[in-house]
């Protein structure tokens, strides 16, 4: 039962969140209430899985590979939890920062089906169904990216659609070729009838469809044209939970899939991804150079740090997909803050336009310091959960003698740092500029962060810091969770039973 | 049959991505229209296309007859119908709404670049 709550949670918030329709207060308790439940049930479901193995659970008792079944490894658990963190710092900044029309018209509900979606994801152990909750936490996604009907946001929620519905299609058609080659659509059972495969190299076709599907979700290199201007448009706390979890899912596919699936037939075309990787970490760093603006600056930056969430994916070594997996975790709390924070910003200031940002050091150093925090980590600077996560990536490359990557992750993060001293330097420590005309004093009445962002800010930034500090643990679960990927057979036994040993 | 069927799941595809490739939002609507009719297609075409019994157990029988039809593609093509429905749908209101705004199907317009 335990594996199937992460998902009833928020289904049911997002129940009780519709019947509430038009009572606001009632909307917002319930929000915050159902993440909080969410976070629960993720938590326990570690602790039972950290100590128990593998949980299977099998909907409707069909047994496998006939049903479809939902199995909670330690990556789906830690993920899940993560989902959980995720969701309550952006129900809780929601209830602030997403203004009152917003919230009346379905932000609520939208939010609970979204974490509903990325949660089924996270545990489901079937392609197509990993299909249906893709498809589940992206129309949510787009309602609300859209929700509000801004010009910027119209634009921006245009490419997302497109693009993700392109991605949908070709995910539909790897499933469908894999289906025709091995007659079944359990992860499971497909990891077995795979490695039998007597043509390798068509099961490696598949893999580059499903390559080309996540790897738009992903937001890698060369498809990630999509993800600045939809991530740059919505509220702060909607920007913040798309950064923290919707590229993540992409990942965590790709992740769960090349492992489990691919890797033993052979299937993993490792050059490739390594390439990719580096390309996707350049041109995103190089991006957030150019722009002006704090939230384009952070968008760009997701784009870069996929790199390195492929980069360990590529090596596929233990010690590199445990980097991954303390990246992706990293990643998602940092962006997800820094993202709060350009919310506050925005509300303190009327802007997130770096030249007419300034003196926030001074009037708000509660701020200054949960964005130094955050954008430390970021840049990987020890003893911050980044400094960890690009270590053992980096670590994982020189055992692997792939010096090239080494080199080009480690350039990347000194470009990493500079963007973030640029914002430093240009939003808090620089004087604030004198109102000229359409400066600041054109934009829109300065107001208050007040406690509703910066406190959810704060929380996440702690969380950093303590997951930083107390990082020998941390690793060592990742690096748990990676033993299981790197070596499939404790997946495939715990859902097809003892004979479905290889 | 495969091979028709493969070259028209193909040729739909092509149209497709060059629908999508337009400027105008209807062409990209269509275009992903297409796609997802040429993806029900290929899932249908997956678990073959030569003409067979309807999978049914006859009674007394505890197991399918040889050379029945595959249930399950049939399955995922009707749950990928119904997806295919609502997204669509909720494309055509982006697409009203995006239309109401600026009075044009031109993504570029709507981002304030020059048409």
């Amino acid at each position: 039962m335990l594996p199937v709550l992460p998902v009833l949670v928020p289904l049911a918030a997002a129940v009780l969140s519709l019947a509430a329709w038009g009572r606001p207060r009632a909307q917002r308790a319930i929000g915050v209430a159902g993440t909080a439940g969410l976070l629960a049930a993720g938590l326990a479901l570690l602790a039972r899985v950290s100590a128990g193995g593998i949980q299977v659970v099998r909907l409707g008792g069909w047994p496998s590979p006939f049903g479809i079944a939902f199995v909670a490894d330690l990556l789906s658990a830690i993920l899940v939890t993560l989902a959980g963190v995720m969701g309550l710092a952006g129900a809780w900044a929601s209830v602030a920062a997403v203004d009152g029309p917003r919230q009346a018209n379905g932000h609520w509900p939208a939010l609970h089906v979204l974490l509903a979606g990325v949660a089924g994801a996270f545990l489901t152990g079937d392609l197509f169904n990993l299909y249906v909750w893709f498809e589940v936490f992206l129309m949510a996604s787009f309602v609300l990216l859209a929700l509000g009907g801004t010009r910027p946001q119209l634009a921006g929620a245009i490419r997302y659609v497109v693009m993700n519905l392109l991605s949908s299609t070709l995910f539909l058609v790897a499933a469908g070729l894999l289906y025709g080659m091995a007659g079944t659509l359990d992860l499971a059972e497909l990891s077995l009838r795979l490695r039998a495969h007597p043509s390798p190299a068509l099961v490696s076709a598949v893999g580059m469809v499903l390559l080309a599907a996540w790897g738009i979700k992903a937001a890698i290199f060369p498809v990630f044209a999509w993800l600045p201007p939809s991530y740059a448009a919505p509220p702060a706390p909607v920007a913040a939970l798309f950064s923290g979890l919707l590229t993540k899912v992409g990942f965590y596919a790709m992740l769960r899939v090349f492992t489990l699936v691919l890797a033993p037939a052979g299937a993993v075309p490792r050059g490739l991804i390594l390439a990719l990787a580096a390309l996707t970490m350049v041109t995103g760093v190089l991006g957030a150079v150019a722009q002006g603006e704090i939230r384009r600056i952070l968008a760009f930056h997701s784009v870069s740090q996929m790199g390195y969430l492929l980069l360990g994916l590529g090596l596929g070594t233990p010690l590199a997909l445990a980097g991954s997996i303390a990246f992706l975790v990293h990643h998602s709390l940092v962006k997800s803050n820094l993202f709060l924070v350009s919310g506050a910003v925005e509300r303190i200031a009327g802007t997130d336009r770096l030249d007419r940002l300034g003196g926030l050091w001074a009037s708000r150093a509660g701020l200054g310091v949960v964005f130094l925090v955050t954008a430390f980590s970021l840049a990987g600077i020890p003893p911050l959960t980044g400094f960890w996560a690009k270590l053992a990536l980096l670590r994982a490359g020189v055992e692997a003698g792939a010096w090239g990557m080494v080199a080009v992750a480690a350039g990347v993060g000194v470009l990493t740092l500079f963007s973030m001293t640029k914002i430093w330097s240009e939003a808090f420590w620089k004087a604030a500029p004198a109102a000229g005309p359409g400066g600041a004093a054109a934009a829109a009445a300065p107001g208050e962060a007040g406690p509703g962002l910066l406190l959810p800010a704060g929380a996440l930034a702690l969380l950093v810091v303590g997951l930083g500090l107390s990082a020998g643990p941390a690793l060592a679960l990742a690096e748990r969770a990676a033993a299981g990927l790197a070596d499939p057979s404790a997946y495939v036994r715990a859902v097809l039973g003892p004979g479905g040993a290889p | 049959m495969g091979p028709w069927i493969a070259l028209v799941v193909g040729g739909l595809w092509a149209a497709g991505i060059f629908l999508l490739l337009r400027r105008s939002l209807v062409k990209a609507v269509l275009g992903l229209a297409l796609l997802g009719y040429a993806t029900n297609l290929l899932l249908v075409a997956a678990a073959g296309t030569a003409r067979r019994a309807a999978p049914i157990v006859p009674p007394g029988a505890g197991a399918l007859p040889p050379g029945a039809a595959d249930p399950v593609p049939q399955a995922l093509v009707l749950t990928a119908i119904v997806i295919g429905l609502g997204v669509q749908a909720f494309v055509l209101v982006l697409l009203k709404r995006a239309h109401a705004e600026t009075g044009s199907d031109d993504l570029d317009r709507l981002e304030g670049k020059d048409p």
